[in-house]
């Protein structure tokens, strides 16, 4: 198909310059390109980022444990506890408050510093681009949705990311501020009493931070999940920052120009 | 909605996005370029993971510690330099006080008793022995009343109400020179004890607790007196004091020995 596509091109354009056009004919083997999707520093941010959340959320359990008071509610009846004494005892949590102070308050200054740094990167450099929903994001994010769960055929709209990526990659940064925040209000009720009272008190604020600890957990499996359903190229452009990608056919005269971008 | 039509309304256009294209190469050419990148890619990460994980195992013990207690007192130092004693926690009405809840009895063992009970206070400018105050010479001290949320490190809170004397009113009763930077405050038996910094225990809303709920404190609430504040954790807001000691050692933390933030505060 590329080809006859190529070879049309070429005969459209033979009268313009009395030959086959060589750029076409090249057009054929060079059927290649490579797409730079991650920089060095939003790959680096990436898996800092990942211990260091990996270290908070597990703190955050040995903090927890000494008062775990939050359940699934529904209408009033508990589905689910967290977290059943099997869970505590098989990863070996009782007992460990201390220790899990210890390591939240000294793992929070580097997981702020790294997403502070992701944020800022993000504007500076321009990426926000790719990650911000934009107008009528929502609405396709559900074709997405449905598109991934074989519901629908057509394949939805997709620059560096789709809808569905853009809302959750952005929400992920809110859920990031939300969480330090939320911290925050517990960590000092009195000198930030401010911010404790926007989250309507001291155990509410505790209740958002737990809960934002659940669905990035839950963010968490379902990006490991579709890393894995989109395949290798997909996850090793988050290595080496770089995917093959099938060439554009070159628009006459622009192969030069694209050569020396 | 045709294909062509959803390459016109492709997400990356609508914020201009940007493509970063290499010039368009031969299969041959992009796989080994390709393969050159993970080389490349897959050996630094590695590495880095590799490092990050044999570096945190290969830390003792000891060191986390060490790095542990510093970043604690690193905390403190941000919040010291961040704190001001004008900033007060909310105070709730009185139909939103909490069932009362017990936590704690290190050094409440055997019972005080009222007739011979004194609260020593060591360390007063110009003063070699203690001052031994009665239970009425505190209450004779200016009374302040607070209902106040009081936050167990374990993480749960309590709405308490308090009656008892700023410790700020104590201090100017009895203390007249320069304050030294540190309390250090203990029970009868000496078996629990805590160090305060003094701008959070001259905070206005740190009182040395008679009563608590609308009646006196209960002996496993701390009676005759004890430590209530909105400005750090319960583990510091010692009960059934014996002794306060002003001095310029930053003073032993019973739980601080146990690897908790020697400052626990607000």
């Amino acid at each position: 198909m590329r080809i006859r596509g190529c070879a049309g091109y070429a005969f459209a354009h033979v009268r313009d310059i009395g030959l086959l056009n060589y750029n076409r004919v090249i057009d054929l083997f060079m059927a290649k390109q490579i797409e730079t999707k991650h920089t060095l520093a939003i790959r680096w941010l990436h898996w800092v980022n990942f211990p260091l959340l990996a270290m908070m959320i597990w703190s955050g359990l040995l903090i927890y444990w000494a008062n775990p008071v939050y359940g699934l509610k529904v209408f009033g009846y508990e589905l689910f506890h967290f977290f059943p004494q099997s869970f505590y005892d098989g990863l070996g949590i009782p007992y460990r408050l201390a220790e899990g102070l210890q390591i939240h308050f000294f793992f929070m200054w580097l997981f702020v510093v790294n997403g502070l740094a992701y944020v800022v990167y993000l504007v500076m450099s321009g990426e926000w681009r790719a990650i911000l929903p934009v107008p009528g994001s929502l609405p396709r994010a559900v074709r997405v949705a449905l598109h991934d769960a074989h519901i629908v055929k057509t394949v939805p709209p997709q620059g560096k990311y789709n809808d569905a990526q853009r809302i959750a990659y952005t929400s992920v940064i809110v859920m990031g501020a939300g969480s330090v925040m939320s911290g925050l209000a517990i960590y000092k009720p009195l000198q930030l009493a401010w911010l404790t009272t926007i989250f309507g008190g001291y155990e509410w604020a505790r209740w958002v931070h737990f809960w934002l600890t659940i669905a990035f957990v839950l963010f968490f499996f379902i990006h490991v999940i579709q890393v894995a359903i989109a395949g290798w190229g997909n996850f090793r452009s988050m290595i080496t920052g770089r995917d093959l990608v099938e060439a554009e056919p070159t628009a006459p005269g622009a192969g030069e120009a694209e050569a020396s971008i | 909605m045709s294909r062509d039509d959803e390459r016109r309304t492709n997400t990356a256009h609508i914020l201009n996005e940007k493509r970063r294209l290499s010039p368009p190469m031969t299969d041959d050419e992009a796989r080994r370029k390709m393969a050159g990148y993970s080389r490349r890619g897959f050996l630094i990460g590695g590495l880095a993971a590799l490092a990050g994980l044999l570096g945190w195992r290969w830390m003792s013990d000891e060191t986390k510690l060490a790095l542990y207690r510093r970043t604690f007192e690193f905390n403190e130092a941000v919040s010291q330099s961040l704190y001001s004693p004008l900033r007060l926690a909310p105070e709730f009405p009185p139909e939103r006080v909490s069932p009362r809840r017990v936590n704690g009895m290190e050094g409440l063992e055997g019972e005080v008793d009222l007739s011979t009970f004194r609260l020593a206070v060591g360390g007063l400018a110009g003063r070699a022995d203690d001052l031994l105050l009665t239970l009425d010479d505190i209450k004779n001290l200016p009374r302040t009343e607070m209902i106040t949320e009081l936050k167990c490190i374990e993480g749960w809170s309590v709405i308490v109400q308090w009656a008892g004397v700023r410790f700020a009113d104590l201090a100017a009763a009895y203390n007249t020179g320069d304050l030294p930077p540190y309390v250090s405050l203990s029970t009868p038996d000496q078996k629990y004890f805590v160090g305060w910094d003094m701008p959070s225990i001259m905070h206005p809303q740190t009182l040395l607790a008679y009563e608590m709920n609308g009646a006196p404190l209960l002996p496993e609430h701390g009676a005759p007196i004890r430590l209530a504040s909105t400005t750090k954790y319960g583990i510091k807001q010692i009960k059934r004091i014996g002794r306060i000691e002003f001095t310029s050692e930053r003073p032993r933390d019973y739980w601080a020995e146990s690897g908790y933030d020697w400052y626990a505060g607000h």
